[in-house]
Order: C-alpha cells, then sequence, then structure tokens
C-alpha cells in the first residue's frame, strides 16, 4: 500500500505558480529520490505536501487527505518535515530539540524517545544540555534527523541533508539514515543534490525540470542512464 | 534618604519591569511592540478597581482582572494582529496597536469618567524596616508580586511541554509548525500571559499613582525604556531593565535640579542611547542579519 500519494496539478506561492502535473507515489517502507537543477521545483514538492505552499489536487499519506490542512497538522498526520538548513531550534538545547520534534506525542513517551536516541547516538548526548546552535554542521544534521524520528513518523521528508557537509560526513549520514529507515520501516522522500549518494540508498527516482516530471525510473536504473548521468551526476 | 529613593525606584521600576515583561512577551510573540499595552493594563486597574467598588477584595478583583484580561489580549492577537502577522504588515500592525491605544482610552474614559479613583492597596499601610531603612509595605509587596510572576513564567517556560513548545516557536517558528506545534495557538498565549501581566502590573501601581485614564502613558514610556535597555526578547532583561529606570528615574527626579520635569526625558534618553550604542540591550540576542 502507498504510504504517500502525491498528485499534484497545480502548487506554488500566491499568484506565483512553481510546479503542474506532478504525480507520484511512495510504499509504505519505501524511498524515493527527487533529482532536479536548482530552482526546479524540488523543495517546493516537500513544501506542498506539508502544507507551505498553495496547491489544487490531492496528497494523501494512506487514506488521510493532507491538502488543505495546516503544516503542524500535516506533522500530527505521520510526516517529519526536515526543512533544507536543518531547521534546527538555536537557543534551545539538543535534548529540548529532540522534545520538540516528540511534541506530537503525549510527553512521557517523548521523553523515552528523547534517551533513546541519545543513547543511540552519543555525540547528542554529550551535548544534551547546551544550545543546539553551537552543534557543527554534521552533528546538527544528525540533530535534525533524530529529531524527524522522534514523533515515529510513517513518512520522512528530507531537503537536501547533505547541503553544506562535508563529503565523508555525508557518506556517513547517508549510512545512517539507510540504517534508520530499514529498523523503523519508515518510508522517505528525499530532496538531494548529490544524487550519487542519494541514488545509492534509495528505491525510486524522479527527475523534475522546471516543475514538471521529466523522467522517472527504478533509482540503480537512472543511476546508469547517460542522459541523467550528465544532467544531474555532473558526470 | 538616598537608601529610601533607591527602595522606591526599585519598586516602581518592578512595576515597569512588568509591563515592559508583557511589550517584550508580545514582541517575542509576533514581532511587533504593542502599543496598547499600557491601555490594556489601565483596563485591568480599572476592572480591578471596579470589582472591588461591588464589593470583591482586592485580592480577588486582581484575580478575576488579570483573567479577563489575558482573555481580552487573546482575542485582540487572534482577531486584530494574527491577519496582518500572517502576510507580514509589520507598519500597519504597528498602527493597529496604536489604534488600540487610542481606543482603549477613550472606552476607559467614556465608561468610567475621567475623575480619579482611589484604588485600595493590596498590601496595607505602614513601613517595615530593611537593614536600618524604612520601606513602605506597599514597596516590599510590589517588589515581591513582580517577583512571584517572574518566577512563575520562568517555571512555565523552562519546564513545561507548553513553555517548550512556545519557546521553539519562537526559536524557528516554521519548524516548528513542522515538528506539530501550531504557532498560531503559541502566538495567542503568549498574547494572553502578556495581558495578564499588564493587569498585574496596572493594578499594583494603580494606588502609587491614583487611577486615571492618563495613569499609564508615563509608565508605558518607562516600561518602553526598560524594555529597550534590557533586550526586546529577553523576558529577564525586561525585568533588570525595569528596575534600572525605576532607580534611575528616582534617583534623578530627586536629585537633579528641576529633576521632577525631566523624569521622562531620562525615559526617552535611555531609549535613544541604548538604541546607539547597544541596539541588542543588555541581555538580548543580537540579530544576525545574513547577507
Amino acid at each position: 500500500m502507498s504510504a504517500l500519494t502525491v498528485e499534484i496539478e497545480a502548487a506554488g506561492y500566491g499568484p506565483a505558480t512553481v510546479l503542474r502535473d506532478v504525480r507520484f507515489e511512495v510504499p509504505d517502507g519505501g524511498r524515493l529520490v527527487l533529482l532536479g537543477a536548482n530552482g526546479a521545483g524540488k523543495t517546493t514538492v516537500l513544501r506542498t505536501i506539508s502544507g507551505l505552499c498553495d496547491a489544487v489536487g490531492s496528497v494523501r499519506l494512506g487514506e488521510t487527505e493532507l491538502l488543505g490542512l495546516p503544516p503542524y497538522r500535516v506533522a500530527g498526520a505521520g510526516i517529519a518535515h526536515v526543512p533544507q538548513g536543518r531547521g534546527t531550534f538555536g537557543d534551545l538545547t539538543v535534548r529540548e530539540n529532540l522534545l520538540v520534534g516528540g511534541a506530537t506525542r503525549p510527553r512521557r513517551e517523548a521523553v523515552a524517545a528523547a534517551d533513546r536516541w541519545m543513547e543511540r547516538f552519543p555525540r547528542l548526548s554529550e551535548r544534551s544540555g547546551r544550545p543546539a546552535s553551537g552543534l557543527s554542521g554534521g552533528e546538527q544534521q544528525l540533530l535534525a534527523i533524530a529529531r524527524a524520528f522522534m514523533s515515529a513518523p510513517r513518512m520522512l521528508l528530507l531537503d537536501e541533508p547533505s547541503l553544506g557537509l562535508a563529503p565523508k560526513i555525508t557518506t556517513d549520514l547517508f549510512v545512517t539514515l539507510d540504517e534508520l529507515g530499514r529498523e523503523t520501516g519508515t518510508a522517505m522522500l528525499l530532496v538531494e543534490q548529490n544524487a550519487e549518494v542519494a541514488l545509492g540508498i534509495a528505491e525510486d527516482a524522479v527527475v523534475i525540470s522546471s516543475g514538471r516530471i521529466t523522467v522517472r525510473g527504478r533509482a540503480d536504473e537512472l543511476r546508469d542512464n547517460d542522459d541523467v548521468r550528465r544532467a544531474y551526476l555532473g558526470v | 534618604m538616598l537608601l529610601q529613593q533607591l527602595a522606591d525606584g526599585v519598586a516602581t521600576g518592578a512595576v515597569y519591569g512588568a509591563l515592559a515583561l508583557a511589550i517584550v512577551l508580545v514582541y517575542r510573540a509576533s514581532r511587533t511592540l504593542n502599543f496598547a499595552q499600557g491601555e490594556l493594563a489601565l483596563l485591568g486597574a480599572y476592572v480591578s478597581w471596579q470589582l472591588t467598588a461591588w464589593g470583591l477584595p482586592i485580592w480577588a478583583a486582581l484575580l478575576v482582572a488579570t483573567a479577563a484580561l489575558a482573555a481580552l489580549s487573546a482575542g485582540v492577537e487572534r482577531v486584530l494582529v494574527r491577519p496582518l502577522v500572517r502576510r507580514h504588515q509589520a507598519l500597519p500592525l504597528i498602527i493597529v496597536t496604536l489604534g488600540l491605544m487610542i481606543a482603549l482610552n477613550a472606552i476607559i474614559g467614556w465608561v468610567w469618567t475621567y475623575q480619579t479613583k482611589e484604588v485600595p492597596a493590596l498590601f496595607g499601610s505602614g513601613a517595615v524596616e530593611i537593614g536600618g531603612v524604612a520601606v513602605s509595605r506597599q514597596d516590599v509587596g510590589i517588589v515581591l508580586t513582580v517577583l512571584v510572576v517572574a518566577v512563575a513564567l520562568g517555571v512555565l517556560f523552562e519546564l513545561t511541554p507548553v513553555g517548550l513548545r512556545m519557546r521553539a516557536a519562537i526559536s524557528a517558528p516554521e519548524s516548528a509548525e513542522l515538528s506539530g506545534i501550531s504557532t498560531g495557538r503559541t502566538m495567542t498565549a503568549g498574547w494572553a500571559i502578556a495581558g495578564a501581566v499588564g493587569a498585574v502590573a496596572g493594578t499594583l501601581i494603580a494606588p502609587e499613582l491614583f487611577l486615571h485614564p492618563g495613569m499609564m502613558t508615563p509608565v508605558l514610556i518607562y516600561a518602553f525604556a526598560a524594555a529597550t535597555l534590557g533586550g526586546l526578547d529577553s523576558p529577564p532583561g525586561a525585568l533588570v531593565g525595569g528596575i534600572v529606570v525605576g532607580v534611575i528615574e528616582n534617583l534623578a527626579g530627586s536629585y537633579l535640579p528641576h529633576g521632577s520635569d525631566f523624569k521622562q526625558v531620562v525615559a526617552l534618553a535611555i531609549i535613544v542611547v541604548v538604541l546607539l550604542v547597544r541596539p541588542q540591550g543588555l541581555l538580548g540576542r543580537r540579530e544576525v542579519v545574513r547577507v
């Protein structure tokens, strides 16, 4: 069964239409990567799903229609969205960041989950009482992902997790994401500039140009497709 | 004499600090200056007075007035403020709070007339001796009450889930919304708390200044000076700023030639100097602008 069904007829910001006729599905536990040049509309797809854009069409999580809901209710429905730039709460401590991630759950569950995530990532537990603004880029991205999993989401949206990270740290990050996805069975929708790594952990891929889907297929096929390689992998 | 002046300054300063705190809470919630904050506090004082005139004990009256002003302030946020915040209309928003200030003042004058009313003191009369200085019970009571309010808010913000949600919404609104927090609700909560704190400030100072429709105008200027000095986004800064402004105001009033004429000039001078020298205030966060 599909975790997420996206049938966007048009979406954008006010009078500016960015996306036209964008349709895809992500199965439960599945992973889809959205590729495309800068300004193609990848981020807008994620923001439309989360209720941050004006849109016509339908976006469903399981049977639940998300379009028209305010962002906080989309989150409550089971979507965790790590925005571009990670969305860290810089004034809050690391532990508080995790607790905010669990805001949709009962307090006691959230506290227990925060402890588990800090056990899982000792680097976060070492800094649990310090403001999150003091973390390095890689640590902040780790925190953002732990924060997203705090809500035990059905679907995780990740917007350019590799942005600003060194190649080695990016690789580690995707290994961690791959593990977490497998352990929790959370479906993922990834937007990534670094197509090589992203295609490595995804099953399906969609290429967007100028707000429309131009190529879709299995991730491994796209990885071997010469046109895609030239256009998006910089080869 | 000097110590007595200091004690008086700390007490009025605590009230300035409380009103400054209300201003800061609103600023944090909606990134706007609420010029009507003083008149909302004035309305709180009038509601307290009206209830005591109807026979309620002053403390019960204060509680009811606090709750009423919390509700009214939440309503103001929901109806007048939120639509403009959502459309990023910063300037119209300030004009709306100015309009509300004028309207509230006129309504208060219309309902309760411009004659001075006497609000019963919350702490009785007389003095207590602290370290050889006779301090009025009223002064001590005011400082303690503001302290209790400050500690209660500190506990609310730092130790409760609601407080965490409010701080998250202030720190990164969009990210908070994506985490399942309704930033609309946290904004309303910020305004409600500000309304309540303002009502306490108004009722505390009313016995000192005598209640009349012009009572809060100078207090609002001192509170703005306090909030600017402490840092517009810092609740502890508001209280510290309030006490500093209260002390300076009192000393200037007593020791400068023609000082009582200069008191408000002092407050305005503090605003100007802080904005020139240290715009983020004593405890505020410097805004980092990335280009």
